[in-house]
């Protein structure tokens, strides 16, 4: 895979390499989080200094269907050490999907000073770096609570109603299985399942791996990414374009692609995406 | 019933209230799993788990069941083959139907999202389904 700079990003200081990494972990100002959908991941060995921000303990409120609140997020980062100014890399396994997860929802708070460790933690390991099962205990930051900014980057439901109305662009990043309707939900786990398959009127379908390579989980350079989203999907940057999966950690990968990769300016993730829409009663819906 | 090893697990799972000391339990599982070369368990597509994105294969030999994962990122589905492979050699088809269907998540808690919890889930039940086969 090329260099980053010569991938023809539109914003290419938000994805560094692991040799990037290597060379700052350390340093000041520079914070390390690993991000998994596998909770045994971190434990059994992660980059030396790097800390864990998990999806669904850190991230999610414990009761209502939301993320955390200002407080908590103040919270958390103290626990990881950032400050205002640190810069926060994110790096994660399943081609770092739980890290843009994780990515977007710092987002939320006004911390954009994100970047994505290109290829994750398999490319990582495939390289035979350091990893270590230490654990780190940063000293506690004096973070500043800010409220949670959902207007930029988060659709909720109506707006998405509205957005179909108007026949706006949306990409449903799911399996083709989830997108025709075949697939809705496993037995066990009903709570991330819907009633009725299908997908949003007028969604086009990208699943959201299409956009890395998947022998190191490398990103596509920008011409193979506007290839798939632009000549494929028929997006272009102009677009106010909403992504959704199931429950919106896949699509806040999509969301990095389109938002830094390609650098559209308006790219909403619906979280409440299919688990949602699919069981919301009267909610329009195309198979 | 339950398989007895099998449940000696759980117990032990059920003992360990924090959740670093669960986690450390199933990592240790997850590192003991001896990972069976392809004359063993041949990496057919027939013997894939389905929706299982470790790369976990189950085939059964001369009556026995056997599990490879190849997937050095799948520590759970490691360690839930780990828990398969001590629990369940030895024991009779109609013990081995006893496995509950919830089983993964008793092992592994709330945590897991639905893309792991079904993989490891399809594990179980190809085990169950090979037993009686």
């Amino acid at each position: 895979m090329s260099e980053i700079a010569e991938r023809g990003y539109a914003k290419p200081e938000a994805l560094v390499s692991t040799q990037w990494v290597a060379d700052h972990r350390d340093a000041p100002g520079v914070v390390i989080v690993e991000s998994n959908e596998d909770p045994l991941l971190y434990s059994s060995g992660h980059i030396p200094g790097a800390v864990e921000v998990d999806w669904i303990r850190d991230l999610n409120d414990p009761v209502v269907r939301d993320y955390l609140k200002e407080q908590k997020f103040a919270a958390l980062m103290s626990r990881i050490g950032a400050t205002a100014d640190s810069t926060v890399v994110f790096y994660g396994d399943k081609n770092n999907w739980w890290a843009c997860y994780a990515a977007w929802v710092f987002h939320l708070f006004g911390h954009t000073n994100c970047k994505i460790m290109d290829g994750g933690r398999l490319k990582w390991q495939k390289e035979g770096r350091e990893m270590t099962r230490q654990v780190p205990h940063p000293n506690p930051t004096d973070y500043p609570a800010k409220p949670r900014d959902d207007g930029a980057i988060r659709a909720f439901r109506d707006q998405v109603l509205a957005h179909v109305a108007k026949q706006g662009k949306l990409i449903d990043v799911r399996s083709p299985e989830e997108f025709t309707g075949e697939r809705l939900h496993m037995e066990a786990y009903p709570n991330e399942g819907a009633l009725r398959g299908g997908h949003i009127p007028g969604a086009r379908s990208v699943p959201w791996a299409k956009a890395i390579h998947p022998e190191d989980g490398t990103f596509l350079d920008a011409d193979e990414l506007r290839n798939l989203y632009e000549g494929k999907a028929g997006l272009s940057s102009a677009d106010d374009v909403i992504v959704y999966c199931r429950i919106g950690e896949r699509s806040s990968h999509t969301w990095f692609v389109l938002h830094y990769l390609l650098g559209y300016p308006n790219v909403r993730n619906y979280d409440g995406s299919w688990t949602e829409w699919g069981n919301l009663v009267g909610a329009p819906i195309e198979r | 019933m339950i398989p007895p090893r099998l449940e000696e697990v759980l117990s032990d799972l059920a003992l360990l209230a924090d959740r670093q000391e669960r986690i450390d339990y199933l990592i240790a599982l997850g590192q003991e799993f001896v990972n069976p070369g392809p004359d063993e368990v041949p990496r057919t597509p027939e013997n894939r788990v389905p929706g299982c994105e470790s790369e976990a294969y189950v085939t059964k030999r001369d009556g026995q069941i056997k599990i490879a994962v190849d997937n050095p990122q799948g520590i759970s589905a490691m360690a839930m083959a780990a828990i398969l492979m001590q629990s369940l050699p030895g024991e009779d088809p109609a013990s081995i139907q006893e496995v509950p269907e919830d089983i993964v998540y008793r092992i592994f808690g709330n945590e897991l999202s639905m893309g792991k919890s079904m993989g490891l889930t399809g594990m179980v039940r190809m085990v169950k389904a090979l037993a009686v086969g």
